[in-house]
């Protein structure tokens, strides 16, 4: 357990298998070829077995999510591939992407023989267009080699697949308002129940799951789900990629088995940068909750082990924060993003963040008064929990965590100490 | 009459084609539509929501929550520094700064000579290579303010050999 | 909803609750008067759970729930007045507050404002947001709605409303966060049908009127439920009176048949009533020209001609109005018959209510069987509806809501029989598009069993071109097969309401029923007629052959009764009908025309120049064409300054408030009762309520609760008889095809509906 292990990484570094040659040539499409002889169930009951969770955010057991879609309905069922990667802190997908786009074709052929589905789509952010490039070559040419369409390789089971871009917008990353917007809509969640599960795409039955999630199952197929979760610890199966950035010496995207103790990991990310010492780690994006370093340091990355410390493993975003960094700055940055990507929809988060937001900047900028803090903090305990969708907590959670955790530098910015990134007194940022 | 070239309306056609309702093609046609024209005109928007069904009103909702989708033009290289988390812990904030300064242009703002705007955008998942920027939809990552001279000079280059 | 919904037991606030399966349990805890505060929460609207006020405690759930999405279930434990509740509805207020820009001085909405309301209910009245607030400067966006962003709270309110319930679709949502905002459908002014209802439906006051606006104070004004004097479908509209003037029109308490429902006409147009033009003295003429002169002279130079003529046994003709009360319609057919001698009375119809009357004779008289006639509220629940003829979006806008709502509600099955491609096609489970003038043939082939389509219906090219903007089906074969569709899926509903324009009439309202008697269950009928109180007009027997109730003038028996009422004699014989009287008067032979609140000589205008051989008597609100041409022009009060009944085309009879009052003119029943008194045939003061007890005891279906009337609540009045000997003369019914912002004489003297149309005017030619 002390190096990478390479799964879902295994064709990073082969510049051909983002072709159908280059897949093929290094095991592509057995695991189709496995699964079009399973019974659907066999196959849910693998991933079940694999103890694959959900690698967007939630951690949500993957195999379970797709035995909640009934077997009969009315309206189509679908697969749906959430690449909509905007949690700060994140860019593993991006990598699926470019370097193996037909693993996830392959994990969303097989998910859609599990749940009886003919119909996929692959949602990627706006942003990366020279990577939806890559991925409508790629499924154009699953489409001609007979890996797409009807009849898939002669065995009747038929599935069509197709790239969507998106156009911005961070909450479209949240299932239900990437669903609306992929019916060309504002990307607004929607009320739930019903889950998408039962309602989901057009109101059909939908399984959503993150690109990390449904590119994993092909392997999980070929090696059987008992390999997979043995990889990784109890309930937290297999391996997944980690996003190092921040003040680490050599940030990149390592694969690592669930569970490996934090500072191994930073370890392979050659430890804070510039012999720095470590002040604080984000999980798992910016969403959630941060920890101090002597937290992290006794922190196993899986999802149970960080939930029982407070905090979401989340997206896999790993953050590093060294000792000179301003957290008043850094909780200022959080809530801008979240200020700009709220929706708009409800109340406290559309007001709440946009409150949360001009405070810390004028707090930031040397304007903090008595009391402020404090109102922070309750400001954002008032998003926390009562806002329509999750995006609230998202920026609820780690602000709150930080004026917990480095309450004494808002103090010491109330106080007019210098600020550690040297840098108070003056607005760091464009308002806008 | 469109307002689109030959491409852009068979890309259209191929879109529509994905989807069993029509107005589900609606965010990647204006994005499409946005790439050729610069922006979203008035036609555009007509002629993308006929396209799908969608109402003039309904085309301007969509288009209003899409950060990337805009009304007005912006410069043939749009810079969009990215300053959330990762690369503000390396310098990012250095980068849009030296941007402003270089380019002589504020967030949003486009420059007199049409060939630069700049934004200051939210995450772009580069964040393993921060600092990054994106100019239209190329990344730039692992940044320094010398790269990013370099970066500049090579698109004004090739805004004046055109 | 199902007939017996199975209840549901929950708990709240420790006490017992019973509420139907399927209720939300923000209802539920209403119906039980616990509060449940709420902004973007609206009955029959979509559920949004956005402003986030309504949240509650439910048992085992971790986080507050929103009652406004919540659906009750068996045993469910919630608590609505915990500590936690508290805050969190207290923080929902200061979040909505950061932002808004507590202008509520100079408000429109100040006083009668929910976000207002709430922050006094539930506090955080001081501000612990000290940041810059966002500012943005009022738009126009028509010459009704104007919008203040920042007073906006994003409750969706409006949106819904004017999509979901208008099906207009002109208001939606621009930018993300805390940029969004309300826009309008063209960019930067709104292209409706202006009906106010986002204006209304605002909790706040950042949608406001302009005829409104900054007029007054909600308190300085004294509230009156009045009917709406402009179509036929009689909603309700609260007048907001200060200084006897109407400022404002409003339906907010949502009583009344149309809940709170109102097109254009019903909030703003009201405005006719203080047009400058407004007859303030009547005018009699002198040596040609109309002068001004006392109410004494002229009505004693009226009662003094009349004399004369009556005395040299010359004829006269009465032709009466479809916006007076019933009291007044009643009066003046009275005072024809009984005091003129003369059934030489008429109205101008819009819709055949003898023929329907005729059709289903001798049914209501057997007890215990359904009602045959449907009011406006059983559209909104009816299980399949057919509609013939018309187009109530623009002639029976309440109706057309009630109809959008059973579908939105109950997936109500619609069905069109039209020649133009009108709105509500959008809600059609089946629509036929026939010839214009084939409605007849359509309804005969609807009732008969051949399956061959008759050839008129199938015509190419032919639904009338002018009502169609795109290319119809035209292909015969495809008409044809349409058409047996549509026979085949109607003939399978069951309670169906039939809902028939002026298209039909005479003969085609009687096979209409005959079919309307194949359907299985209790069908039931709708005439849609278009003014204020057409129905009341016919009802009161504004017609040469019908006394009121629908009783022939030729039954000996019918006349008797009435003779006796009024103590006098009734001619026999069947008098002349409104083109006759012109023609009589143009030929010399009618001595004096007596016109009531008309206007023949918009439709008729050829006639103008005959008119000139009478002595014509005009009462009316302002100078129009006929009145132009009078003798003497008695000015008159409107709908909104009498007290008396009016009867809606369903036959919904409701009680008229008196809310503005005008100087200077009198209620065409003062006057009938003055010139009867000159006459020397007195019928006593002119006491609505009295008169009213008169139509209850003498007029078949009219003996309603007064009580409910009194109450604002509408009766049904069902005037049927066991057989109506009737004329047909189709010919003689011509609707007036009105728009939303046209309405005869009443609509060219709105200054509201003629800006809105100046308006539209102008954007189109742009
Ligand atoms: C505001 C918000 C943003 C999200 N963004 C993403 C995202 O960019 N990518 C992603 O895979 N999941 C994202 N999620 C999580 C998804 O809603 C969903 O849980 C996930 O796609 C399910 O896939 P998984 O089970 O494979 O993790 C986001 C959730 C929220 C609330
Ligand atoms: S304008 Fe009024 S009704 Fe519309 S969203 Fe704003 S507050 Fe609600
Ligand atoms: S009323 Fe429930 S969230 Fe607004």
């Amino acid at each position: 357990m002390s190096q990478e292990v390479k799964i879902i990484s295994k064709r990073f570094d082969d510049p051909k298998a983002a072709t159908l040659d280059g897949y093929l040539a290094s095991g592509g499409f057995q695991a189709l070829e496995k699964a079009l002889t399973m019974a659907p169930e066999a196959i849910i009951d693998e991933v079940k077995k694999s103890n694959l969770r959900g690698r967007g955010g939630a951690g949500f057991p993957t195999g379970m999510k797709w035995s909640f879609v009934p077997k009969q309905s009315e309206r189509p069922k679908y697969v749906l591939c959430n690449a909509d990667e905007s949690e700060p802190g994140t860019c593993k997908d991006r990598l699926i992407l470019q370097y193996d786009p037909f693993s996830l074709i392959e994990g969303m052929i097989i998910a859609g023989k599990a749940i009886d589905s003919h119909q996929g789509y692959v949602f990627i952010r706006g942003e990366y267009r020279y990577l939806f490039d890559i991925m409508e070559r790629a499924i154009n040419e699953a489409y001609r080699a007979g890996y797409l369409g009807k009849n898939i390789r002669g065995s009747g089971l038929d599935f069509d697949l197709y790239a969507h871009s998106g156009a911005g917008a961070y909450e479209c990353g949240e299932e239900s308002a990437l669903m609306e917007s992929l019916e060309g809509k504002r990307g607004i969640p929607r009320l739930k129940p019903p889950f998408p599960a039962i309602s989901g795409l057009y109101g059909g039955p939908t399984v959503i799951n993150n690109m990390e999630t449904l590119a994993t199952v092909p392997h999980i197929i070929v090696g059987g789900g008992e390999w997979y979760a043995n990889l990784g610890v109890p309930k937290n199966g297999g391996t997944r990629l980690f996003c190092l950035s921040g003040h680490v010496a050599r940030p990149g995207v390592y694969e690592l088995p669930l569970g490996v103790p934090f500072p191994r990991l930073l370890e392979v990310g050659g430890g804070v940068a510039n012999g720095k010492k470590l002040k604080a780690v984000v999980p798992g994006g910016s969403s959630t909750p941060m920890f101090t370093a002597e937290e992290a340091m006794g922190l196993n990355m899986d999802y149970d082990s960080i939930a029982k410390a407070g905090s979401f493993l989340g997206s896999g975003g790993v953050v590093i924060l060294d000792e000179n960094t301003c957290m008043v700055k850094f909780a200022l940055r959080i809530m801008q993003f979240y200020r700009h990507e709220s929706c708009g929809w409800c109340v406290p988060c559309r007001e709440g963040t946009n409150w949360l937001h001009l405070a810390l900047g004028r707090f930031h900028a040397g304007g903090g008064r008595e009391g402020d803090v404090d109102l922070l903090r309750e400001v954002s305990e008032n998003i926390l929990g009562r806002t329509f969708c999750p995006l609230g907590d998202a920026a609820a959670m780690p602000t709150l965590s930080i004026l917990k955790r480095f309450r004494q530098e808002f103090l010491d910015h109330l106080a007019g100490k210098p600020c550690s990134c040297g840098v108070s007194g003056r607005p760091a940022l464009a308002t806008h | 009459m469109s307002v689109f070239s030959q491409a852009t309306q068979e890309r259209f056609q191929t879109l529509l084609s994905h989807y069993p309702v029509k107005r589900s093609a609606l965010v990647p046609m204006l994005l499409f539509a946005q790439d050729e024209l610069g922006y979203l005109p008035p036609e555009a928007i007509r002629e993308v929501g006929e396209l799908v069904g969608a109402s003039e009103l309904a085309v301007r909702e969509v288009i209003g929550y899409y950060s990337m989708l805009r009304l007005e033009p912006a410069g043939k290289y749009h810079v969009q520094v990215c300053t959330n988390i990762s690369c503000m812990l390396r310098g990012g904030d250095d980068i849009y700064r030296h941007c402003k300064e270089r380019l002589g242009i504020g967030h949003k703002e486009v420059a007199a000579d049409g060939v630069f705007s700049l934004e200051e955008v939210e995450c772009i998942g580069a964040c393993s290579w921060a600092p990054a920027l994106q100019v239209n939809y190329d990344f730039h990552q692992e940044l320094t303010p010398e790269k990013v001279d370099e970066i500049l000079r090579d698109y004004r280059k090739k805004a004046a050999a055109r | 909803m199902a007939d017996n919904p199975t209840l549901v037991n929950i708990t709240v606030n420790g006490q017992q609750l019973t509420a139907p399966a399927g209720t939300l349990l923000l209802e539920a805890c209403r119906s039980a008067h616990v509060e449940v505060p709420s902004f973007c929460y609206y009955p029959g609207l979509s559920l949004q759970a956005a402003c986030r006020m309504c949240l509650v405690e439910i048992e085992k759930m971790p986080k507050l729930q929103t009652a406004c999405t919540v659906v009750i279930t068996e045993g469910m434990v919630v608590r609505t007045d915990t500590e936690q509740v508290h805050r969190a509805r207290k923080s929902a207020i200061e979040f909505i507050l950061t932002n808004h820009p507590l202008d509520c001085p100079v408000c429109d909405a100040g006083g009668e404002c929910e976000l207002q309301d709430m922050t006094f209910k539930y506090g955080a009245a001081e501000s612990r947001f000290t940041e810059p607030k966002r500012h943005r400067e009022e738009q126009q966006w028509s010459p009704i709605v104007y919008f203040d962003r920042p007073r906006c709270i994003l409750c969706y309110r409006c949106v819904r409303v004017c999509g979901e319930g208008m099906d207009v679709w002109a208001l939606g949502v621009g930018n993300r966060g805390v940029a969004a905002s309300i826009i309008p459908n063209h960019s930067d002014h709104l292209q409706c049908e202006e009906c106010g209802m986002c204006i209304d439906i605002c909790p706040v006051g950042a949608l406001t009127s302009g005829p409104y606006r900054y007029k007054t104070r909600p308190w300085e004004m004294k509230h009156v439920g009045a009917i709406c004097t402009f179509c036929g479908d009689g909603c309700k509209t609260t007048l907001g009176i200060r200084n006897d003037q109407i400022i404002r029109g409003d339906n907010r308490d949502k009583s009344g048949i149309n809940g709170d429902f109102l097109c254009v006409k019903g909030r703003y147009a009201f405005d006719f009533t203080q047009n400058p033009e407004r007859l303030k003295q009547p005018l009699v003429r002198v040596d040609g020209e109309l002068r001004p002169t006392t109410w004494s002279f002229a009505l004693e130079t009226v009662a003094k001609r009349f004399q004369r003529i009556k005395s040299a046994q010359g004829g006269f003709g009465v032709i009466g109005s479809t916006r007076t009360l019933n009291e007044e319609d009643y009066q003046l057919q009275k005072f024809a018959r009984r005091v003129l001698g003369t059934n030489n009375i008429d109205h101008h119809r819009t819709a055949d209510f003898p023929a329907l009357a005729t059709a289903l004779a001798a049914r209501t008289n057997t007890p215990g069987t359904a009602l045959p006639l449907a009011n406006s509220s059983s559209l909104k629940t009816a299980k399949a509806i057919l509609l013939v003829g018309n187009d109530p979006t623009n002639q029976h806008p309440l109706l057309a809501w009630n109809i959008r709502t059973a579908y939105r509600n109950h997936k109500t099955r619609l069905y069109v029989l039209n020649s133009g491609d009108i709105k509500l096609r959008r809600q059609a489970f089946r629509m036929a598009v026939i010839p214009a003038g084939g409605e007849a043939a359509a309804i005969r082939f609807l009732n008969g069993e051949a399956d061959s389509v008759p050839a008129e219906l199938t015509m190419v090219g032919g639904p009338d071109p002018k009502r169609w903007p795109q290319t119809p089906p035209s292909v015969p074969q495809k008409i044809a097969e349409g058409l047996q569709d549509f026979r085949a899926r109607l003939r399978q509903e069951q309670d169906v309401i039939i809902v028939f324009g002026a298209e039909v009439r005479g003969e085609a309202v009687r096979e209409l029923v005959a079919f309307g008697d194949t359907l299985p269950g209790n069908t039931r009928y709708i005439a849609l007629a278009d003014n204020a109180n057409s129905r009341g007009a016919a009802d009161m027997g504004l017609y040469p052959d019908l006394l009121p109730g629908y009783r022939p003038v030729a039954d000996a028996g019918a006349r008797a009764h009435f003779e006796q009422l009024w103590g006098g004699t009734i001619p026999a014989e069947p008098g002349l009908n409104l083109p006759q009287m012109l023609a009589a008067a143009a030929a010399g032979k009618l001595d004096a025309l007596y016109i009531a609140g008309a206007n023949p000589l918009r439709l008729h205008p050829s006639a103008a120049e005959g008119l000139r051989k009478a002595f014509v008597v005009v009462q009316d609100m302002f100078l129009t064409e006929t009145a132009r041409q009078a003798d003497v022009v008695l000015p008159v009060l409107c709908s909104y300054e009498k007290n008396g009944t009016l009867t809606n085309t369903c036959g919904e009879v409701q009680a008229q408030k008196r809310g503005g009052m005008f100087e200077g003119a009198k209620s065409d029943l003062a006057i009938i009762h003055e010139l009867a008194e000159l006459m020397g045939c007195g019928f006593g003061p002119a006491a609505e309520d009295k008169i009213f007890g008169e139509i209850r005891a003498n007029v078949k279906g009219y003996d309603l609760s007064l009580v409910q009337l009194l109450a604002g609540r509408s009766a049904l009045a069902a005037p049927l008889n066991e057989t109506v000997a009737h004329r047909d003369d189709p010919e003689l019914i011509q609707p007036n095809n009105d728009t939303l912002f046209t309405a005869g004489t009443l609509g060219r003297y709105s200054t509201t509906l003629n800006s809105v149309m100046e308006r539209r005017l102008q954007k189109e030619s742009k």
